[in-house]
């Protein structure tokens, strides 16, 4: 019982982290607010979807073309709404949640509602951990996890885009000055975040059904890992995912499945309100609080 | 010859800006029109409406208090994502003082009015600090968890909902008092924005700290602003919940954040009258397009987009400009 909780606990912390990475990588690192993202994670697993089942292409072929048309359509929004409203956070706030809203409840209205609509297993098996079952595509998860977490690290801190992404967070003039084109960067951090959810969603979508309302709550997850954590930190979105992960797990083992997402938004608010920088955040206080 | 653009005030807007140079009937109609004609045309327009649209209308008017509601909000230097948080607040107040207590709704209205406003503003006391878009999160955040918590806990019927509660009586009735309400809202907090208090209020939106240096204690003045803000939201919440005869998990929904957002994007900010202006664009529209079901709140969502980037402005803005002001071409030197 104790071990198996660990494990799922571990896993499901995994799940968290791979679902803010992205979400992470355009409004923790670059600073530019895209609330599509929740949408835009669940268009690939439906884009994903079309290519596998309308198109009939293999999935070697459909999951980076999905992948693709989702950092474009993310590029896109970046370009053509998110640049004219640039530096007013709030209308970008807004303008963003209108796209993600406009795009799922699209979804919604086009009938992508069913059990039908899954994605396939990378690999259809099952593993004894100690004596609980995991199935390889969890397994899988906790990769391409590792993966995406240690390459995200590497990009911010040791290439020259990465480092233009952070840049542009810290100090947009300074960043101009120094000749990095802070529209081409936040474009770029946008498509980059938008791949990230596209990835994550083809690995963890398998595991259910692709669900509109799973939108939603992708957005509101990659938010509280972010905040907790705090913007512009990579270690604490693993810190922050691992802490809500396992409190998720714990909720759900001795309380019920219907509070583990009070438990993510509990988090959020406790932190805005004590930190809301987040744990390891490190952005100016005065613009957070007076 | 390069051209620019110039506006000047219209000769009638100069001489009648000042109350003291009032001369002719002509400049009084001039500056009544503008707030008299809208009056009269929704109580027109309520004496040729259908039962059906009576009720659109009501409804209409109470998305206009919430997306004041939201303006007064946004004034003060707080911007939500979550007006449904004192519509549901207000709802849920006047919903089980009703249906548990049998208390008359002419009483639960005014009660579930203050009290949701003071519900609200306990509640976000602790994030008022917060600016910007930390602020923001956090209102997007509150109902859907209260939303979650009411479905974990059961309480007030869970997710079911409290159904049976009364009405005020007829839909008659429920314009009167909604019009009234809603025009007593815009031009009380109108006038309230133009003396110094409201003066200090956009103090505190455009720059907060200079305020502060300026001795004011700027906490005090933005719980009291957002006291106002979320008693109008709570009034229409607990007006909705009489005219619905239901209050349930839905009160917390989506639509009652996005719609008055959405009205002010449209409406133009920070003038009170846009919202109302954009309410009454939008929601009369969204029932017109009731029959495309869920591509209702696409069409929103893009019309939201298309607004805040194309006609920042706002309509009203726009209009005022027009009104007051007349543009002309001028040759400039290069």
């Amino acid at each position: 019982m104790l071990q198996g909780t660990l494990i799922y606990g571990f896993i499901n912390s995994v799940i968290l982290m791979l679902v803010a990475l992205g979400f992470s990588v355009t409004f923790g690192i670059s600073g530019v607010a895209n609330f599509a993202y929740g949408a835009l994670y669940v268009m690939a697993g439906y884009l994903t979807w079309l290519g596998l089942h309308s198109l009939g292409l293999p999935f070697w072929l459909a999951a980076p073309g999905a992948v693709a048309i989702t950092a474009g359509v993310a590029a896109m929004i970046y370009w053509f709404i998110l640049l004219r409203v640039r530096g007013l956070v709030v209308s970008e706030v807004i303008a963003t949640f209108g796209v993600g809203l406009a795009i799922l409840e699209l979804f919604r209205y086009l009938g992508f509602i069913g059990f039908e609509y899954t994605l396939p297993p990378l690999i259809d098996a099952s593993v004894m951990i100690g004596d609980t079952y995991v199935d390889a595509q969890r397994l899988c998860i906790v990769g391409a996890g590792i993966v995406l977490a240690a390459f995200l690290w590497f990009f911010t801190h040791y290439t020259k885009t990465g480092l233009a992404f952070r840049g542009i967070a810290q100090d947009e003039r300074t960043s101009l000055t120094l000749g990095i084109n802070a529209d081409k960067v936040a474009a770029w951090s946008v498509a980059f975040g938008a791949g990230y959810a596209a990835l994550a969603a083809l690995v963890i979508l398998p595991l259910g059904t692709i669900a509109v309302n799973e939108g939603y709550n992708v957005l509101v997850n990659a938010l509280a890992v972010c905040i907790v954590g705090g913007l512009g930190s990579t270690v604490g979105i693993i810190v922050a995912s691992f802490l809500i992960g396992f409190a998720q797990i714990l909720t759900a083992t001795y309380l019920e499945t219907s509070w583990m997402m009070i438990v993510s938004l509990v988090a959020i608010l406790a932190i805005l309100v004590i930190k809301p920088s987040g744990l390891f955040g490190h952005q100016k206080q005065l613009e957070e609080r007076i | 010859m390069a051209q620019r653009r110039e506006r000047i005030d219209r000769g009638i807007k100069v001489r009648s800006d000042d109350v003291f140079a009032l001369t002719s009937w002509r400049e009084m109609a001039y500056l009544a029109a503008p707030r008299v004609f809208p009056v009269l045309a929704l109580f027109i327009l309520v004496l040729v409406a259908s039962v059906y649209w009576e009720r659109v209308l009501v409804t209409t008017c109470m998305f206009a208090l919430l997306a004041m509601s939201w303006d007064i909000l946004a004034s003060a230097g707080m911007v939500s994502l979550g007006q449904s948080l004192f519509f549901g607040i207000g709802a849920y107040i006047a919903g089980t003082l009703n249906y548990y207590l049998g208390i008359s709704p002419w009483l639960t209205i005014p009660i579930a009015t203050i009290g949701g406003g003071l519900v609200s503003t306990l509640v976000l006391l602790p994030v008022l600090r917060l600016r910007g878009i930390y602020f923001a999160m956090v209102t997007m955040i509150l109902p859907l968890m209260i939303e979650r918590i009411v479905e974990a806990t059961k309480i007030f019927g869970g997710t079911e909902g409290i159904s049976g509660i009364k009405t005020l009586g007829s839909v008659h009735i429920e314009f009167v008092v909604a019009a009234v309400v809603v025009w007593t809202a815009l031009f009380g907090f109108r006038r309230m924005m133009s003396t110094d208090y409201g003066l200090l209020l956009k103090g505190i939106n455009d720059n907060d700290r200079a305020v502060m240096s300026a001795g004011m204690n700027i906490y005090y003045y933005k719980a009291q602003a957002l006291f106002m803000a979320s008693s109008v939201g709570a009034f229409a919440g607990a007006f909705m919940t009489h005219a619905y005869q239901f209050v349930g998990m839905p009160v917390f929904a989506l639509d009652y954040s996005i719609i008055p957002i959405a009205s002010v994007a449209v409406g133009g900010a920070g003038t009170l009258a846009g919202p109302m202006l954009g309410s009454f664009i939008l929601v009369p529209l969204s029932e017109l397009l009731r029959g495309l079901g869920g591509l209702r709140v696409v069409i929103y969502a893009v019309i939201l987009v298309v607004c805040t980037v194309g006609l920042p402005e706002g309509v009203f803005h726009y209009l005022s400009r027009k009104y007051n002001q007349f543009e002309r071409w001028v040759k400039v030197e290069r």
